[in-house]
């Protein structure tokens, strides 16, 4: 199957040869260098004139995105690292995510910023972090990450060429190598997938015919891997089964399927690679919690500091398999 | 009537709308803030007097003579002042958020100055021959977007044309305290062809506008329009901290109305008058009477 990468970079070219509205703006992003982590390689070559490499200058980057894209193009802004949505909050926030709503509904801006997240590569505090926590709750922004199970083109054709708001797309930096899962094989054989919401969907995998799960584990994007082997751990080293969430769409939140899900288990595990204090996980969990009293939770996620860049102190900085299975035994002995 | 009488007319409408507002204001009849344009009328005057009815404009918090000298009705900008559901943005943006065909409006400084810069590249690709106007003070000289976009509306030859209105206050910091060095040179360096006028006379600015509205359009490349002017109002209702005889001297000689007031027959002064005072009066009128918005959850 199709590594992360390719299907993006295939969504990009689609995207623009499909509309010839569509533009890419970025740092770096031209042949032969064809951006940091190579998603937009080939394009400026198929499209010379739509494909425009910028200074290093985030703000206006995604500014002159927004301007764009309320007067009829689509643009599509690649920031270099994650690290750098800082420097594009204000555009985000105080411009193209308020301008429909403030402009009483008189604008669109369908601009879609992507921004490779996430650890685990030894880049150091300023080059690791998954900063979209930042980002949710935003009214008028969406926030997306892609992960193996759905198709991440198609994601990301949607965003560009279906959506009308604003939007967040989040690559956690190590999806980009890993190859999408087929249903029914390799680390799926074991699953029932069910799959809720069209444009950004949920995915809820249960194990074929197991007892009663015990726990819903919601997560996403490049941590569904880390999950999937910790509910695989847990299923054949302690018959402990598991039901996981796997969410594309962060925010707005769209909890109705874990909600189903916890119905049936009432204990939650939420598991994110950014820091653990009023991350996604928190807002999950205070929801579910809003909603079905009772429940217990624990939440896994990266350790309220900044990621170092040794590996020895990164790993123990960041969440893993296995601490999602003792956070899980942990959850259960509770 | 003459091009005089005209620009003569947009400045009174503009001066009569923002001393009604903040009569409104003290009287206790409006909420929230406004920023008035008292004293420097004839910049709107003049470049709406050369700009295209297509070209688009982006303001700021003072954005209320650059929306009347654009051709904005005065009433649905009383009722978005109200906070009324006939305002023109339904009472979501208040004063400082406002839009309306081409026009908008943005209360955060030097945030609209890369969003003009791609309205510019969009106006550049669609070949619609139409520029983008970024309206700045300088207080907004001090914000990091700004300069971002002057180097890459430059590197990308933009059609859009940014206009400092030096009123020589950010809020209550003087210029002094918040501007190095040279102005102009700050545009001239990323290579923006610049005009720079000292004057609060509207005839002294329209050549200078129109050469940079002309230039803009017809080389389709970025330039900077700096206009020296003078607010007379506080920066928006009763915080000026700036010495009243000083400000009183200012007022009787850079006022922009009797400057251009005395080109203008007799007649013609009270014409103005007489076109302007009912259309105030009936815009105020009309948007008290109007309903405020009902919030609806299922809305947006």
């Amino acid at each position: 199957m199709a590594a992360v990468l390719e299907r993006l970079n295939y969504a990009l070219g689609h995207a623009m040869q499909t509309d010839q509205r569509v533009y890419l703006l970025g740092e770096d992003i031209l042949d032969p260098y064809g951006g940091a982590f190579k998603v937009t390689r080939g394009l400026s070559s198929r499209f010379p004139d739509r494909v425009l490499t910028t200074p290093i200058s985030e703000a206006a980057i995604i500014g002159i995105c927004n301007g764009m894209a309320m007067r009829g193009l689509l643009p599509v802004a690649e920031v270099m690292f994650g690290d750098f949505v800082t420097l594009i909050a204000d555009q985000l926030i105080n411009h193209a995510a308020k301008f429909r709503w403030m402009y009483n509904d008189q604008v669109r801006v369908p601009v879609v910023v992507r921004a490779p997240m996430g650890g685990r590569r030894g880049y150091g505090p300023t080059h690791s972090q998954t900063l979209e926590k930042l980002f949710l709750g935003v009214p008028g922004l969406r926030v997306v990450a892609p992960n193996t199970l759905g198709d991440p083109a198609q994601l990301l054709e949607v965003a560009i060429l279906q959506e009308v708001d604003p939007l967040l797309f989040v690559e956690h930096k190590l999806l980009y190598t890993r190859p999408m899962l087929a249903s029914g094989q390799g680390d799926l054989v074991d699953f029932q997938i069910e799959k809720f919401g069209a444009h950004y969907p949920t995915h809820l995998l249960r194990f074929i015919g197991a007892p009663p799960a015990q726990i819903s584990i919601a997560t996403y994007g490049y941590n569904f891997e880390l999950v999937r082997a910790a509910a695989l751990q847990l299923a054949y080293e302690r018959e402990i089964f598991t039901e996981i969430l796997v969410f594309s769409q962060l925010s707005p939140f769209e909890l109705s399927p874990l909600f189903d899900s916890l119905r049936r288990t009432n204990h939650l595990l939420t598991v994110e690679e950014g820091t653990h204090t009023l991350g996604w996980g928190a807002e999950v969990a205070a929801q579910s919690a809003e909603k079905l009293p009772g429940i217990r939770v624990r939440r896994a996620a990266a350790l309220n500091l900044p990621i170092a860049n040794s590996k020895t102190l990164e790993d123990a900085i960041l969440p893993s398999q296995e601490k999602i299975v003792t956070l899980a035994l942990e959850l259960l002995a509770s | 009537m003459t091009e005089t009488y005209d620009l003569y007319r947009t400045m009174l409408l503009i001066r009569r709308f923002e001393e009604r507002a903040l009569a409104e204001f003290s009287a206790g009849r409006l909420f929230g803030t406004t920023h008035a344009y008292i004293g420097e009328e004839a910049d709107a005057a003049a470049i709406f007097a050369v700009s295209g009815l297509d070209d688009i404009v982006w303001s700021n918090h003072r954005c209320h003579g650059h929306f009347l000298a654009y051709g904005g009705p005065p009433y649905a900008l009383a009722a978005e002042l109200m906070g009324k559901a006939t305002g023109l943005v339904g009472g979501r943006g208040g004063s400082q958020h406002i839009h309306w065909r081409n026009f908008y409006s943005n209360g955060i400084q030097g945030g609209i100055t890369p969003v003009a810069t791609g309205m510019a590249l969009a106006q550049k690709v669609q070949k619609t021959g139409n520029l983008v106007m970024a309206f700045i003070g300088d207080g907004t000289l001090g914000e990091g977007a700004l300069y971002e976009s002057l180097n890459i509306a430059a590197l990308w030859q933009l059609p859009v044309l940014f206009i400092v209105e030096d009123n020589r206050y950010a809020q209550t910091t003087p210029v002094e305290k918040g501007v190095s060095g040279s102005m102009s040179g700050r545009f001239q360096a990323f290579g923006l062809r610049t005009w720079e006028v000292d004057s609060s006379d509207v005839l002294e600015l329209l050549p200078a506008a129109r050469q940079a509205v002309d230039y803009v359009r017809g080389t389709v490349q970025p330039a900077a329009l700096i206009l020296h002017t003078y607010r007379f109002s506080a920066h928006s209702k009763g915080d000026d901290t700036r010495d009243r005889e000083a400000l009183l001297a200012i007022r009787a000689n850079h006022d922009p109305l009797l400057i251009h007031a005395a080109r203008l027959s007799y007649l013609e002064l009270e014409q103005a008058e007489a076109d302007i005072t009912p259309l105030i009066e009936s815009a105020f009128t009309r948007a008290f009477a109007d309903p405020f918005p009902e919030f609806d959850p299922a809305g947006l």
